[in-house]
């Protein structure tokens, strides 16, 4: 599992958790592949008119 | 204890017309959704054979309302129905708009807010108790609500300063046709919740002029004498079903607290209007609160407060979620939540609650491409994160990569688009409604009553929504099952 994204990067050395450094890079490292994968897959979605569809994904207010 | 439970989740639309395409606007879109619902029930506003209801709502957005649930995970399975329900009118939708020509792809949005800064809801309901003190049960739980998306926000990009002085009803207006929505500017951050700034009231009867964190609309749908339906408004659409446990079932232990008579220490803040905007913004629940006692602690200590009852209360096996093993999750998820808020390291729940998951994806979306959060790509992510329209929805593809756990599997689901909860009332509203229709009766419906509209007897009056029989409703089914011949079209 990650943990990259919310926590700065250790500075050298290992975390101060008991598990070893580099098994939590492995992770991270997957999770972060699983990651790009998603957003490979919606790039092109992303790519194509968002400005378009973002200005008019406008509906009336409901509750 | 017990305890019924209800999800309302109004739905955007937004579509994507092909080059050659005309646009086409949300009420067109809404009406192509709900044709195969108004073949089948002839109105836009029927309950369905699993005891829900499925409606166009105020501003045209599709609404399912789930079925009364007396389990937790009975009532994720039942949302998940609803939203399952919601990509197969999708599809036929897509399908029909095809064969008429127009070219371009319509989307459904499980999100709470638009490009306008239009706010729809996602509505919680909870069976109180009558005897219970209304003034005192809010202000119990009207402080975990206004910090609870610490726990369990959808995650949104918002404008980092906060307002509290815009005019409510502008906040909320509808767009005039063609009009641009505002554009981005200022320092934006990423925040817990788009819906934290769209509140403006602690407890009031409004809903969309002045929306409250608690709507006091008093429509019990039930034996009035006994019970009361507390109506949360405040919480975001969850496309995880984790974070929909945690989201409905902390507030339930925290009513359980309540109806228990627990003593609690009064946690009322003194400004929760400012302080749901504030909450929103930091994302270590470091904010701190002051209380109209004076006293000040930081949100994530608010939390502790209520999680360190309910916690006690689960052990005891006290509670009402319906489901020993679903209470302990709710406890557990809970506190990991809680550990890494205070911590900063997010790994025990990344996959687990919408906030943290959302905003791993827009993290590594701004290291990949530069863009920053003003970018309509992250803008065009955020909703692909909400969007159920097979494609360019981001849910599924996050679930079999292992992003997002699950609660209940694909089959519970798929079981609940067709089954009402067998321990409530809803089950027998479920078969009246399958029954009713496969003998092709006109009958009317509601949350508490069922009738046959040729029918000389009066309606079956349904005021036990724990009661799953119900002898005059049993002889009704029973009638109209004997004089059915098999088949009819199926339900949406």
């Amino acid at each position: 599992m990650s943990q990259e994204q919310f926590r700065a990067q250790p500075r050298g050395g290992s975390g101060h958790g008991e598990e070893p450094a580099e098994l939590g890079q492995v992770q991270a490292q997957a999770n972060t592949q699983g990651v790009d994968d998603v957003l490979d897959d919606i790039d092109s979605v992303l790519e194509t008119n968002a400005e378009d569809f973002v200005r008019n994904f406008v509906q009336k207010g409901g509750q | 204890m017990k305890r019924i439970f209800g999800l309302e989740t109004e739905y955007g639309i937004a579509f994507t017309p092909s080059e050659s395409g005309r646009r086409l606007g949300p009420e067109e879109i809404a009406r192509y959704l709900f044709r195969p619902v108004v073949a089948w029930g002839r109105s836009s506003n029927v309950f369905l054979p699993n005891g829900a209801r499925l409606y166009l709502d105020v501003g045209s957005h599709p609404e399912y309302a789930t079925a009364e649930c007396d389990r937790l995970p009975d009532l994720v399975a039942q949302d998940g129905a609803g939203q399952a329900i919601m990509v197969d009118l999708l599809g036929r939708a897509q399908d029909a708009l095809a064969d008429e020509g127009a070219a371009g792809t319509a989307h459904l949005v499980k999100n709470n807010k638009d490009s306008a800064g239009n706010s729809y809801g996602s509505h919680e309901n909870f069976l109180i108790r009558r005897s219970v003190d209304f003034k005192h049960l809010t202000g119990v739980l009207l402080p975990f609500l206004v910090a609870r998306q610490l726990l369990v926000g959808a995650g949104a990009v918002l404008p980092a300063g906060i307002s509290t002085e815009i005019a409510p009803a502008d906040a909320n207006r509808a767009p005039s046709a063609g009009q641009a929505p505002p554009v981005r500017t200022g320092e934006l951050v990423y925040g817990l919740s788009a819906r934290s700034d769209v509140m403006w009231e602690g407890v009031s009867s409004a809903t969309t002029r002045s929306r409250p964190i608690i709507n006091a609309r008093d429509e019990p749908h039930a034996d009035a004498e006994k019970y009361r339906r507390l109506h949360v408004i405040v919480g975001d659409s969850s496309m995880s079903q984790t974070t929909s446990e945690l989201k409905v079932g902390s507030a339930g232990l925290v009513l359980d607290l309540i109806e228990a008579g627990v003593p609690l220490e009064d946690l009322s803040l003194r400004n929760p209007i400012r302080d749901i905007r504030r909450i929103a913004r930091d994302l270590t629940g470091s904010t701190v609160l002051e209380l109209r006692s004076g006293a000040t602690l930081t949100a994530r200590e608010l939390l502790g407060r209520y999680l360190e009852r309910a916690a006690a209360l689960v052990a005891a096996g006290d509670h009402s979620l319906g489901d020993d093993a679903a209470a302990a999750r709710v406890i557990d998820r809970w506190e990991r939540m809680l550990a890494a808020l205070e911590t900063g390291d997010f790994s025990a729940v990344d996959t687990e609650i919408d906030w943290v998951i959302k905003k791993k994806l827009i993290d590594r979306y701004l290291e990949r491409s530069e863009a920053g959060l003003a970018d309509p790509r992250v803008q065009r992510l955020d909703v692909a994160y909400h969007d159920l329209t097979p494609g360019s929805g981001l849910f599924p593809r996050l679930e079999a990569a292992g992003l997002a756990a699950r609660v209940v599997d694909a089959a519970a689901i798929e079981a609940a688009k067709d089954c009402a909860p067998a321990t409530t009332r809803a089950a027998i509203r479920g078969d009246f409604v399958a029954a009713a229709h496969d003998a092709r009766r006109d009958y009317t419906v509601d949350w508490v009553h069922l009738r046959l509209n040729d029918h000389a007897q009066r309606a079956v009056v349904l005021k036990d929504p724990f009661a799953h029989a119900s002898e005059p409703a049993t002889a009704l089914i029973a009638a109209l099952r004997a004089d059915t011949a098999p088949s009819g079209p199926p339900a949406p």
